[in-house]
């Protein structure tokens, strides 16, 4: 009983194959098998978003999923946000507005942040604060997280009008 | 975790199967924001996980039979989001109640209807019953979030579904298949009040799964409401909530439904409450007094007797909010 899987998924693109037992989470095979510890393990109980991650384009808490789950889906983790050292508008703005102390809520509120502006490039404040709602931080105060989420969607809105 | 199998169905059917191996010892993987945590602390240990999100059958919303089909694996925010959903305020009123996103889009209808309690003794390994040398341990021990009304017997615990009391006061019905066929089952009799470890919160059996959820299409005349109170304005569930659903006539109330939550191992019906409002409008003086009377059998627990004055307040509330007369600004 309870053998070994194989399972076959796209991380940031990339295909996958990796072993892993049935009853290790999303978020241990990242970190323990696939060697991704960007993605980071605050309460393993679905309360604080610190290991959210994109499942075929939607924001989950990967210690809430299972490793076997992930057959055949598309996953994103903070490790695919920035192009080579080139930071994303979100990272780059989280850096600026200091919206990090100790950094282990920072890859989850970053994912989510990145979730939350492909749905809605200009979000209220109000919005800010009901989207990040599943992701707790102990350090920074939500302040300036809200700022730098404000912020980033600037940036993102002037990057793509620059583009135009 | 301890370990366990792990399969995908396709179908209903060969999730029927897959269920019904092991004896039994088996369970549904829905959106997992439940199990899983139930899985970490060994708090079940079923042999086999059966993960139904890939049966197509059991997506989406739709019209169906004079009312809304609602198959089991839409999601909250799914629920929250509906225009087949927009007529049922009671219902949406709930949906709405989640507040992160993550387990908005995770976390199903049926997952909610068929979550097991959130008792700290059972979450912590004591049995569902939590049970420490034949006592029941919420008797003697921190009882704050415990059962009202029904806990006469050993379970002391209340049914944790956020959607179970507006549904039933909607005259919901769920669809259940399993190896004896399908069935509809009222949604007020699917709930059960286990006796032993071994039983069940729910009237499902072995190799049983639900599969959609049927609601009645709301009339002109019906106005519905729901109201939770909450310990903080937050993810926590709430103490007390009431659903109401009122057949109206020219401002008098002809039929009601009144079903409490969180205050008995079931979802609660107020029977006695429903009835005392027929023949009344709805105002701050009948609201009250049907508060009172679907309280009055309360049975609190030694630390408890708090949430009867809540769950008075929710009855009294959700009456108020159906015919919009709850003055949202001050709650
Ligand atoms: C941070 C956090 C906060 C939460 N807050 C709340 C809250 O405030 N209120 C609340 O009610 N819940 C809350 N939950 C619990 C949970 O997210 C919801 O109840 C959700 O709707 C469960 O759905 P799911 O699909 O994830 O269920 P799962 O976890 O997959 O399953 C839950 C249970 O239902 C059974 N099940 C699922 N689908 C079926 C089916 N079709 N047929 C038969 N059995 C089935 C499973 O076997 C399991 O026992 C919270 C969870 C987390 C992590
Ligand atoms: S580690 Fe997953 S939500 Fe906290
Ligand atoms: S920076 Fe430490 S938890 Fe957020």
């Amino acid at each position: 009983m309870a053998k070994k899987r194989v399972v076959t998924t796209t991380i940031n693109g990339d295909t996958h194959e990796f072993l892993c037992q049935p009853r290790q989470t999303l978020l241990e095979t990242l970190r323990d098998v696939l060697g991704l510890t960007g993605t980071k393990e605050g309460c393993s109980n679905g309360n604080c978003g610190a290991c959210t991650v994109h499942l075929n384009g939607r924001p989950v808490d990967s210690c809430l999923v299972l490793g076997v789950e992930v057959e055949g889906a598309e996953i994103r983790t903070i490790e695919g946000v920035a192009c080579g050292s080139h930071l994303d508008e979100v990272q780059e703005a989280f850096l600026e507005g200091a919206a990090l102390q100790c950094g282990i809520c920072t890859p989850g509120f970053i994912m989510q942040t990145e979730s939350l502006l492909d749905e809605n490039p200009n979000p209220t404040e109000d919005e800010i604060r009901f989207y990040l709602a599943g992701n707790l931080c102990r350090c920074t105060g939500y302040d300036k997280i809200v700022r730098s989420v404000q912020c980033a969607a600037e940036k993102r809105q002037t990057a793509n009008v620059g583009d135009h | 975790m301890r370990p366990f199998e792990y399969a995908r169905p396709q179908t209903e059917a060969e999730a029927v199967e897959l269920l019904s191996d092991h004896d039994g010892k088996t369970a549904v993987l829905a959106g997992g924001t439940d199990i899983m945590n139930l899985l970490r602390r060994d708090a079940i240990q079923p042999r086999r996980l059966v993960d139904i999100k890939h049966i197509s059958s059991m997506q989406g919303i739709r019209q169906a039979d004079g009312g809304v089909l609602v198959g089991s694996l839409v999601t909250l925010e799914d629920a929250a989001e509906s225009p087949l959903l927009a007529e049922h305020r009671s219902v949406l009123q709930v949906a709405h109640a989640h507040k992160a996103i993550q387990i908005q889009q995770a976390g199903t209808l049926a997952g909610d209807l068929c979550q097991l309690p959130h008792c700290w003794y059972f979450r912590n390994g004591y049995g569902l019953l939590g049970m420490e040398n034949g006592l029941s341990m919420a008797e003697a021990g921190d009882n704050r979030y415990h059962a009202i009304f029904g806990n006469r017997g050993p379970a002391k615990f209340v049914s944790g579904s956020r959607f179970a009391p507006a549904m039933i006061a909607w005259g919901a019905k769920v669809r259940v298949v399993g190896p004896e066929g399908e069935e509809f089952i009222p949604l007020e009799y699917f709930f059960a009040t286990p006796k032993t470890d071994r039983q069940n919160v729910t009237v499902l059996r072995p190799g049983q799964l639900v599969t959609h959820v049927w609601l009645p299409s709301r009339t002109a005349d019906i106005v519905s409401g729901a109201y939770e109170v909450l310990e903080l304005n937050g993810l926590d569930r709430p103490q007390a909530a009431a659903a109401v659903t009122l057949k109206m006539q020219s401002g008098i109330v002809r039929d009601a439904r009144i079903v409490m939550g969180h205050v008995a191992p079931t979802p609660w019906v107020a029977q006695e409450a429903a009835n005392a409002l027929i023949g009344q409008s709805v105002n701050e003086d009948t609201a009250s007094r049907v508060g009172d009377i679907a309280v009055a059998g309360a049975t609190p627990l030694s630390m408890n007797g708090f949430k009867v004055q809540m769950a008075r307040a929710a009855v009294k509330r959700s009456l108020l909010r159906a015919v919009g007369q709850l003055d949202e600004a001050l709650v």
